[in-house]
């Protein structure tokens, strides 16, 4: 705006060329201080976001020794690949599961948080949120020797109300329930403490006027809440799985990718491949098959905040 | 209130059942909330017991393994008596303070610039910062690890320190602009009238009013780096240049017997730092976890 | 101490829209001025150009007799009080109005006889050392003007200042904000949209309508010769009522035909300057407190009266409203309490014809 308006008057009264001047001399120099002002956050953004992607794009072209460019070769040789297609699934089986899960545990708790006497639930929300609060890789570690075949504490539990004793992380499916047990368990009080806000943030005069208009809770709930928050659940979902998605830590701890591979995810595999075995070009490839799920997220997370923002004015 | 027109019959039950569907819905709350808090501190818990236990108390299968019959520090003392160990929290330390310093010095920068001085590509560059939140570090550290190694940072926490602001400069950022959003477009002017320039508008009004979300960002960056697991499990394999997190998985685990009490004890320690920091700053810690969605 | 000029001043819009379309304005030493107009009139964006929070698109402003176009807003010597009152809600109140002193490297002694004088003059001495968030609307007010006080500024500039105060409260700090002028005697430029604070602060008031200026004046003559329909309708409460009618007659005696058959006679005085205009028509224009119930008018001369039966009576006290229709236009009348009318009733009314005017629905002047 104020760059349009010295342009106006430096059109309009070229008279005044010496003031006119002056005047863009200090939008410009506006422009430059902002500039600067921002010249690290372009750095770190240019420099280790975009141009790493860009790099991951060509190094996933190469060969294993980084010698000749091989095209697709690595993502074709990949989706040949078995143990690949396994991480896909499960991948997949693993955001999805422990997405929903998370979500719904979230809001019944937001939902029975926001159900008791205001000055309590300080005290509630403040334990239910210590999941979220440990370094995941250090309570997983936890968890971790909570499944332990022989010293497992779970299964100490179970086996009082005689329930037999579970493999944890020896079978495949337990070891898949496990892992999105425990990224349950840590995300969880994340949902729980948006929802809340969400939950906050909906006037209670409209509670007030669903009830006076015939509205049963459940009612109320349908279409009071549920309109009223739909569009932080769908961020909060999409976000969650973007993270969820690309998890690494609790893979890492808890199964290593094990048993015979069957756990492994996009981000555990990428690792397996790409450092620990050495072969940094496929090990790209594996993390860029991520990328075009992560941008569709990504996209509709961009939708739904514009649109509130709309809402918002 | 026309209460004496209806039978006082029907008063009577209608109230009581109002009454009790109230009281119902209360039970079930609680009920929720204790057997939710009781899962959630289950897995905490139990590392606490285990880190008080001895190791021939461990292996002792007879026992209910969730009470602790002789409890000891000697798990605690082993490890910070370890210099390993101590060179992990050193190191989480040095990293973390100085990706925290980087993170606010870039992200309130850049936040002012782009909450107040709108310029060519500035709304662009606000959804790019928005975009990079949303990139996780498992995308990227196969090429940020050619990256460092081409600057003979593997190895060292100097490469860690280099690479954590890409987790936390974006959202620092984002909360800082929602931050100085709002606060209104008057202030400004009125400093700019008192004969503020430029940085004294950021340092003497914008900075002290948006404290909270100073704070907010200062906790999230904190906690991101303390946290941060694939960076260092990546870039760092020789002990004495490992934070915490790496340290406690790779390097407490050793052959095939788990020093399991000294594992639970370290993993303890490490988790402190941030639960603290939550303990005593909840309201900022949970303002800055929700601001991305409420005030992007 | 300064004289303001403003010399065609524009302010174009990117897309080209004008919120200011080259206006002029003189304003003398300590003279208390008015921006007054609905709101979109272009009176706030003059105002900040003056402040220099906004750039001029064309034309110059003088303010103490040196251009200050290209003077950043810290340079101009003014202080600004703002709508919401723009506090800095981390400091206190006494450092709420050091600041802009501070920042000029005034030295502490002088900053603090500064702030006890405004604080003395504003009566906020007990208030220096809490924070804008313990305070009162009243209180954040005086507050914001105890920071234009101490700066002892060439200028004065309020924004609506008086906007997020309620009834009685706004009432009680427009004396407030007269008395304080009384006193310091600064060079003041106010904006509003409210017509009665300006006809009550004002020395002389600059009517605005989109982006151009109306008509400039002392409060009195806005009030009895307005030069426009819009400054005829904006000045008074209950506004001015207008119907169309036709000028008949020839020079020695004209009449003004109103609709349902009223014939209004001209008064005499008038005829030579409606004559050229005889046979047109025209907007008749009358205010409701010259529109009466006939017992107070029986002394005065040039007096019409008509019957008409108002649908609508609002007794306020101290008047009685009575709003009736004619062909479609809504007219109100001023009348005693004493005199009881009920709805459909029909009842005489007198108009004062000295006080009428007429305009011309071609250019909207007043004939």
């Amino acid at each position: 705006m104020a760059a349009d308006g010295t342009l106006v008057v430096a059109e309009a009264r070229p008279a005044g060329h010496g003031r006119a001047s002056t005047l863009q001399r200090f939008a410009r120099r506006r422009s430059t201080i902002a500039f600067l002002m921002t010249l690290p956050l372009i750095a770190i953004i240019g420099g280790l976001v975009a141009y790493p992607a860009a790099y991951a794009m060509y190094l996933s072209t190469l060969n294993r020794r980084m010698t000749a460019n091989i095209g697709l070769g690595n993502f074709e040789i990949l989706l040949e690949n078995d143990t690949f297609r396994a991480v896909i699934w499960q991948s997949c089986i693993f955001a999805i599961g422990a997405v929903v899960a998370k979500a719904l545990i979230g809001f019944w708790l937001a939902h029975m948080l926001h159900a008791i006497p205001a000055k309590g639930q300080r005290k509630w929300r403040g334990m239910l949120l210590v999941p979220w609060v440990i370094p995941p890789a250090l309570s997983t570690l936890g968890w971790w020797w909570m499944f332990d075949p022989s010293y497992s504490s779970i299964n100490w539990i179970l086996n009082i109300f005689a329930v037999p004793s579970v493999p944890w992380l020896g079978e495949p499916w337990w070891a898949r329930i496990s892992v999105i047990m425990v990224n349950v368990w840590y995300g969880s009080p994340f949902f729980m403490i948006m929802y809340l806000a969400a939950l906050k943030s909906v006037p209670d005069q409209l509670y007030e006027a669903a009830a006076i208009d015939g509205a049963t809770g459940w009612q109320g709930l349908r279409y009071v809440t549920l309109p009223m928050m739909q569009n932080i659940i769908s961020i909060t979902v999409l976000f969650s799985l973007i993270v969820t998605f690309a998890n690494y830590d609790i893979v890492r701890v808890l199964t290593n990718g094990g048993p015979r591979d069957m756990t492994q995810v996009f981000a555990s595999y990428a690792f397996q491949v790409g450092i620990l075995s050495g072969n940094l070009p496929r090990g790209a490839a594996v993390s860029l098959f991520m990328f075009p799920v992560l941008a569709i997220f990504a996209y509709f997370i961009l939708r739904g905040i514009n649109r509130r923002n709309k809402e918002q004015m | 209130m026309s209460a004496t027109a209806i039978p006082a019959s029907y008063t009577g039950r209608k109230l009581g059942s109002l009454r009790s569907e109230r009281r119902w819905a209360l039970w079930v709350a609680y009920a929720s909330l204790i057997i939710a808090c009781i899962i959630f501190l289950a897995p905490p818990f139990y590392m606490l017991v285990t880190s008080l236990k001895s190791s021939a108390e461990i292996s002792n299968l007879s026992g209910n393994p969730w009470l602790v019959k002789a409890p000891t520090l000697e798990n605690y003392i082993e490890l910070i008596n370890n210099p390993l160990f101590r060179g992990f929290f050193w190191n989480s330390i040095i990293i973390t303070v100085c990706v925290v310093i980087i993170s606010m010095v870039v992200s309130v920068l850049a936040a002012f610039a782009l909450a107040r001085m709108k310029f060519w590509g500035s709304q662009m560059l606000a959804t790019g910062v928005f975009l990079t939140y949303l990139v996780p570090d498992t995308l990227l550290f196969i090429p940020l690890y050619q990256i460092v190694g081409g600057l003979g940072l593997l190895n060292s926490i100097w490469g860690l320190v280099l690479i954590y602001p890409t987790l936390t400069v974006p959202f620092c950022t984002w909360i800082m602009i929602g931050y100085f959003a709002s606060i209104p477009k008057e202030l400004d002017e009125a400093a700019l009238i008192d004969g503020a320039n430029w940085m004294q508008m950021l340092t003497k009004i914008f900075i002290p009013v948006a404290l909270p979300g100073i704070i907010a960002a200062t906790i999230f960056a904190f906690t991101v780096s303390w946290a941060a697991f694939v960076y260092p499990t990546a870039f760092v394999t020789t002990p004495d240049q490992m934070p915490l997190t790496i340290g406690v998985v790779s390097q407490l685990i050793r052959g095939d017997t788990f020093a399991w009490g000294q594992i639970m004890a370290g993993a303890l320690m490490a988790a402190l730092p941030p639960v603290v920091v939550y303990a005593f700053l909840m309201d900022y810690y949970i303002a800055g976890l929700t601001a991305g969605a409420t005030k992007g | 101490m300064a004289q303001v000029h403003l010399r065609k001043i524009v302010k174009e819009y990117e897309g080209g829209v004008q919120a200011v379309k080259g206006i002029d304005l003189d304003i003398a030493d300590h003279e208390f001025v008015v921006l007054v107009g609905p709101s979109g009139c272009g009176k706030s964006t003059t105002l900040r150009m003056i402040a220099g929070l906004e750039e001029i698109s064309s034309g110059e402003i003088d303010i103490g007799g040196s251009i200050v176009n290209d003077v950043p807003p810290r340079d101009r010597d003014i202080a600004m009080v703002f709508q919401n009152y723009a506090l800095y809600p981390h400091m206190t109140v006494y450092d709420n109005m050091a600041f802009g002193l501070m920042l000029r490297k005034f030295d502490k002694t002088e900053i603090k006889r500064r702030v006890e004088n405004a604080a003395k003059i504003l009566d906020i001495g007990m208030l220096l050392d809490r924070k804008p968030k313990a305070l009162s609307g009243g209180q954040r007010q005086r507050v914001a003007m105890g920071r234009a006080i101490v700066r002892d500024p060439a200028v004065f500039l309020f924004d609506e200042p008086l906007s997020n105060l309620d009834a009685k409260l706004r009432v009680q700090m427009r004396t407030e904000i007269k008395k304080v002028h009384q006193t310091v005697k600064t060079t003041t430029i106010y904006v509003t949209h409210d017509q009665i604070e300006a006809m009550t602060l004002a020395d002389r008031v600059v009517v605005m309508n989109h982006g151009n200026i109306e008509q400039v004046g002392p409060p009195q003559e806005l009030y009895h010769h307005p030069r426009t329909r819009f400054v005829a309708g904006f000045i008074g409460s209950p506004s001015m009522n207008f119907m169309p009618a036709k000028l008949e007659g020839n020079g020695a005696a004209l009449t003004l035909h109103l609709p349902d058959g009223i014939r209004l006679p001209i008064p005499a005085a008038r005829t030579a300057r409606y004559a050229p205009h005889a046979g047109k028509d025209v907007l008749f224009g009358i205010r409701p407190e010259h529109l009466t119930e006939t017992r107070q008018t029986e002394h005065r001369a040039n007096v019409a009266v008509f019957e008409a039966a108002p649908e609508v009576v609002e007794p306020m006290g101290m008047e009685t409203l009575l709003h009736f229709w004619m062909q479609g236009h809504e007219i109100c009348a001023r009348f005693d309490p004493a005199v009881e009318v009920s709805p459909g009733q029909r009842v005489p009314m007198a108009v004062d014809m000295d006080q009428m005017h007429l305009i011309d629905p071609q250019t909207d002047l007043v004939l």
